[in-house]
């Protein structure tokens, strides 16, 4: 079979992370580095292949196969067990080709950008150990495993967060990611161990027709019936628990506080993990339980879009008043991750014969295509943003300013991005953003008007940022020792690749969505999974257009200039409003008082007080009043032969007194 | 001789031949062989169980045999073993041999302190092979007298306070247990002390095992902290020197829970059914308590002791629970637990013996310093908190998944109690995460603040060996965990049958 050497995708990072984590102290940084980015370009290769042997196979009524090469159990337990095994279909096999794409551009620009920093062997370790995990993740069979992962990669990203550990606020944020991330897993897990119990079952099976590979252990049914049977709230209830478990992944409000201060890490992982490829884990899972969704929890979706809209505003708000580029690049990957996560509310439930409808589910190819766009253009951002920040030491926009001179490579790349992600025509972020905003105004024209203003706010922010860096007045004084200068060429290529993938899709995409082509994304991804041609709807992607040129103009108009009277007029108003925004809303002070104040000083205190002057002072009290009752019962025996006379005499006079009295 | 006698009859001549050695070389060399020997015999004795069981044997207990030695209250000498068991003695030789290294460099009375040692792990292997109710408390009461001369002598801090107080809380469980036992003899009708014969008579009054279940397990519950009979293990384990800590938390703890599970449910069937969930609360807070007390500690053994509260009351919670995948996962915890405190209690014991404190405010950036101990304290905080590829995790999602699937019982007070109480102790796996990256961020990460420190050195190959034996082994259980669930599956299967819930 041709999908036979699939299990090494998993594997060879795998050893990777072995090789460099057991051995990796005594090697040199090159071959480190090399080890870790060879097993990453063979499995980059191996997931191109996958790709093109799976959209090329045939298929069986127009539809994707699902193609489960090896599935076999880890671990039985009663009547439920939990299995390992690689599951392909059109989203996981997507999944393969943007992590292994993105991983290995960061591999090879981390080459630059780590280039002589302390625990670089290291740094490739950690970064082995994440593709692994998210490779796992994205090609698991069943919930459980997905699960597995799930916590593998956020430990991946712990670890690589605190990469200078040395530093107090990598510390303070890697622990801060981990913990509010595990705070939404725990409602997955009970989601998972609820839908467990009721169907019997872990595994994915209820997605469609599988197929099974030589020497795989085959599925059991999921007894989805049986559960509808218990209750008709058990199965949303379920996929709802879950869904918060994706919500703190995906930074989703109000779980999403850690994600800009993941930002502390090395900016290549930023781009790998919270741009491109963990942050999206929550869409896949909900993208993965989508035929559920659709079926048995139609309702509970609109849970998903309004969690979807609320943060997609909220971090653009956010996202037009940071000054540190990296936490304008986080805010803004938080509101693209809920467009994603809108688009796949946003499908209405309907059916085509037996399978579901692509046009009433328009939303789930829209969703998986922004993931697809986003990650590539977005990924790209973060690698020029690395580029930036390794020729002016700093992370502050107001030390920019005129870098294009300097940085011709990387100024164009990020101008390209910035043009996706505002969603102009002919790049990649237009195609699917338009078919987000699609999907919303069949769903409702609120939501569809809601999240075209976003988008203008996302075309606004995006160039302010741009003009900050790249345009108006270069701070010379930030720039007197070090003339900024070009990355190498390690860090510039990746730029280019993901430039390259972002405008050949765009190009594609535009011509083939307003002409009617097929081969377009919806002919890989969409719900049916069968082949989808994506036609735009002229009057919304016009709209959509102008209104993104318009706010790229306005932001031209405030930000261009040398000096930014417009933008200082502004502050100077609304200074209460751009203070809120600075600070992010005060979520991370609400969040620190309920952590801090509450549940350290009013639980976790109180309770330690309890246990050691409570608990352990009533075995005190006993052990003292044993002790105590020993002292006085000693005076009793005293050896004094009087006392002794005095008390048998007494008791005798009194014993003979009681019997005589009765 | 049955093979099984083997396991107390290794210490026993241990104990001689420490006795005879003369310099600190020889006893190493006693220890060393003494325990890697248990180690090959409990690892051949697993190998063993599963080619018996992969050939077609179905006995409850293997290896049995039996011999009187107090006929007038029918008290026997009576070993067996089945998958339970067998793991348990495999955790018991891991630790004991990873416990000889990790106190390889003890001074001073290095011999003393040996003998002592030795006759605790008697004392433990003789509870685990013994199926006959008096000669297991008779190897309980032995394993846990040296306990009080290794702390009250070789420990740290308040150590007489500690040893006294852990001294007096488990002989006061003592005392329960020889009530119970006692009780279960006479009701059953007074012919045999041997476990499995009892359960199969199934002949006391359910009145009556109403009476004597609460002290059986209560008294087990002591060693295997159940709130609030916990609060001798923080300071125990405080004060306790390094290899103490790791066999008592290691092991130690384990017969509290293996002794609730083969005493109390097993031979007093209806009121575990009844009673379980008025223990299943207590554990419920245990797990939770436990976590949250741990949360705000400032001593690196008070932060463990206290998560071994709350993973030890995850072994008693799953255990009531009475469903096979529960207590199998129960199991699975034991050994999990028992691998990673070891490991864990091991570092403590490690980086306090350099900077000869424990307290998190004084400690920072022991990466730099000794980066082989910080990378393993790293390991074992994951482990701790349930990370994939390591024990903990699968041991965790064994029992949350088989407790939540978990039958409701007849003296339970809802039908969805058992479900409740799993999702309230599944809280426990956020707080592990708090208090376990809230040290590691404390102490290993940051500058460091001490200059002193930076003379400090790492491990020594001794320390290195007790280290990466141990996370090979949380690691291979995290990894293979199928290995050792087909071992104590069928053992939990056939305990539950009798108990009459499954």
């Amino acid at each position: 079979m041709i999908y036979e050497l699939s299990y090494l995708i998993l594997l060879l990072p795998l050893l990777s992370f072995l090789v460099l984590g057991l051995a990796g102290m005594k090697m040199q940084h090159k071959t480190a580095g090399l080890i870790g980015t060879c097993s990453l370009s063979l499995v980059t290769l191996l997931s191109y292949w996958t790709a093109f042997a799976y959209f090329t196979a045939d298929r069986v009524n127009g539809i994707y196969q699902t193609i489960v090469p090896y599935n076999f159990t880890w671990l039985p337990l009663g009547n439920l067990h939990f299995d390992m095994g690689i599951l392909l279909d059109p989203i996981s096999v997507m999944m393969l080709v943007v992590i292994s794409t993105v991983s290995l551009m960061v591999h090879i620009y981390s080459f630059g950008y780590m280039h002589g920093e302390k625990g670089f062997q290291r740094y490739y370790a950690f970064l082995s150990l994440f593709t692994m995990s998210m490779l796992g993740l994205v090609l698991a069979t069943n919930i459980f495993q997905m699960y597995m992962f799930w916590e593998l990669v956020g430990v991946s990203s712990y670890l690589l967060i605190g990469f200078y550990y040395p530093l107090k606020p990598a510390i303070a944020a890697s622990k801060k990611a981990f913990i509010v991330t595990r705070f939404a897993d725990m409602f997955f897990l009970v989601g998972i161990l609820t839908f467990g119990y009721f169907t019997d079952s872990f595994s994915f099976s209820f997605a469609g027709d599988i197929v099974m590979g030589q020497g795989t252990t085959p599925f059991i049914e999921g007894n989805i019936a049986k559960a509808v049977a218990a209750g008709g709230f058990i199965i949303p209830t379920a996929l709802v628990l879950m869904f918060i478990g994706g919500a703190g992944k995906s930074a989703m409000f109000p779980l999403h506080i850690w994600l800009p201060d993941a930002m502390e890490g090395p900016t290549p992982v930023s781009a790998l993990i919270h741009a491109a490829t963990m942050v999206v884990a929550g869409v896949f899972q909900i993208a993965r339980m989508f035929p559920l969704w659709i079926e048995y929890a139609p309702q509970a979706m609109s849970i998903v879009v309004w969690v979807g809209v609320i943060t997609a505003f909220y971090a653009a708000a956010v996202a037009c008043a940071q000054s540190d580029i990296k936490r304008v690049l986080a805010f803004s990957t938080i509101s693209q991750i809920a467009f994603m996560m809108v688009a796949l509310g946003v499908s209405l439930p309907g059916h085509h014969g037996a399978v579901l409808d692509n046009h009433a589910q328009l939303g789930y190819m829209a969703g998986m295509f922004h993931l697809f766009t986003h990650a590539m253009f977005k990924a790209c951002l973060f690698l020029g943003a690395g580029c930036i920040i390794h020729a002016v030491h700093s992370n502050e926009m107001a030390l920019m300013g005129g870098l294009r001179k300097y940085m011709p490579i990387t100024h164009i790349t990020f101008l390209i991005s910035c043009l996706a992600i505002a969603g102009i025509p002919f790049f990649s972020g237009f195609s699917s953003k338009d078919e987000i905003i699609t999907a919303c105004m069949e769903y409702s024209p609120v939501v569809g008007w809601i999240m075209t203003g976003i988008a203008a706010m996302t075309a606004f922010y995006m160039f302010r940022l741009y003009y900050g860096i790249f345009w108006g007045t270069e701070n010379k004084e930030a720039h007197a020792h070090h003339t900024p200068h070009e990355a190498p060429l390690t860090m510039t290529l990746p730029l280019i690749v993901l430039c390259v993938i972002t405008v050949g899709v765009g190009v594609y995409t535009t011509i083939a969505g307003f002409a009617g082509w097929g081969g377009s994304f919806g002919s890989f991804v969409s719900a049916a999974g069968t082949d989808y041609t994506i036609h735009f709807n002229t009057q919304i992607a016009a709209t959509s257009t102008v209104i993104a040129i318009l706010s790229i103009c306005l932001a031209t108009y405030i930000y261009k200039g040398e000096s930014q009277p417009i933008a200082d007029r502004l502050y100077k108003t609304f200074p209460k409003l751009h203070r809120a925004a600075y600070k992010r809303f005060y979520q991370d002070e609400i969040w620190q008082y309920v952590t801090h104040r509450i549940i350290f000083r009013c639980v976790s205190t109180p309770i330690a007080w309890f246990d050691r002057h409570v608990v352990d002072g009533t075995f005190n009290f006993l052990a003292w009043g044993a002790n105590e009752g020993g002292e006085s019962l000693r005076s009793w025996q005293s050896g004094d032969v009087r006392k002794y006379a005095v008390w048998f005499l007494t008791g005798t006079v009194a014993l003979t007194l009681i019997l005589l009295c009765i | 001789m049955n093979i099984l006698s083997l396991f107390v009859l290794i210490p026993a001549l241990m104990l001689l031949g420490l006795w005879v050695a003369r310099n600190v070389n020889q006893v190493r060399g006693v220890m060393v062989t003494g325990s890697s020997l248990l180690l090959v015999l409990s690892i051949w004795l697993c190998y063993f169980f599963v080619s018996e069981r992969s050939a077609g044997n179905t006995d409850e207990m293997l290896l049995v045999a039996s011999t009187p030695w107090f006929e007038p209250l029918n008290i026997a000498y009576s070993v067996g073993v089945d998958g339970i068991s067998v793991v348990m003695l495999l955790l018991s030789s891991i630790i004991v041999f990873t416990g000889t290294f990790a106190s390889w460099q003890l001074k001073p009375m290095t011999k003393e302190y040996f003998l002592w040692f030795t006759l605790l792990s008697t004392g433990v292997y003789g509870f685990f092979i013994c199926t006959d109710m008096f000669t297991m408390f008779m190897f309980y009461e032995v394993a846990l007298i040296p306990m009080y001369l290794l702390i009250g002598v070789w420990g740290s801090g308040r150590k007489e306070y500690s040893a006294m107080k852990l001294t007096l809380m488990l002989m006061g469980g003592s005392a329960l247990l020889i009530l119970g036992i006692l009780g279960i003899y006479y009701f059953s009708g007074h012919t045999t002390m041997n476990v499995n014969e009892i359960a199969a008579m199934h002949n006391i009054d359910p009145d009556i095992q109403n009476v004597f279940f609460p002290f059986i397990f209560i008294g087990f519950g002591v060693l295997g902290a159940l709130f609030p009979f916990h609060t001798w293990s923080p300071d125990g384990h405080a004060s306790a020197p390094t290899a103490v800590s790791m066999l008592h938390a290691g092991v130690l703890m384990k017969l509290g829970g293996y002794g609730c599970f083969r005493i109390a449910m097993y031979l007093l069937p209806d009121a575990a059914q009844d009673l379980s969930w008025i223990f299943l609360i207590l554990t419920t807070i245990s797990v939770v308590y436990g976590a949250l007390s741990a949360c705000v500690q400032t001593d690196l053994k008070y932060i463990n002791a206290y998560s071994s509260v709350s993973h030890c009351g995850l072994v008693l919670f799953a255990l009531l629970m009475m469903s096979q995948t529960a207590v199998t996962g129960a199991i699975l915890q034991m050994l999990s637990h028992g691998l990673m405190t070891a490991l864990f209690f091991a570092l403590i014991g490690m980086i306090y013996g350099r900077t000869h404190t424990r307290d998190i405010r004084e400690l920072a950036g022991l990466m730099k310093i000794m980066p082989f101990l910080a990378v393993g304290y790293v390991i074992a905080g994951l482990a701790n908190l349930g990370l994939p590829g390591f024990s903990g995790f699968i041991a965790e999602m064994t029992i949350f998944v088989g407790s939540f699937g978990a039958k409701p019982l007849a003296g339970d007070p809802d039908t969805s109690f058992r479900m409740v109480a799993t999702i309230i102790a599944c809280m426990s796996i956020v707080v592990t995460a708090v208090y376990i990256l809230r040290v590691v961020g404390k102490i290993l990460y940051g500058e460091v603040e001490n200059k002193h420190y930076l003379e400090l050195t790492d491990a020594t190959w001794d320390e290195r060996f007790a280290v990466v034996c141990l996370i090979f082994c949380v690691a291979g259980l995290g990894v293979c965990p199928f290995l050792f669930s087909d071992m104590i599956s069928p053992a939990a299967g056939n305990i539950l049958r009798s108990i009459g819930v499954m």
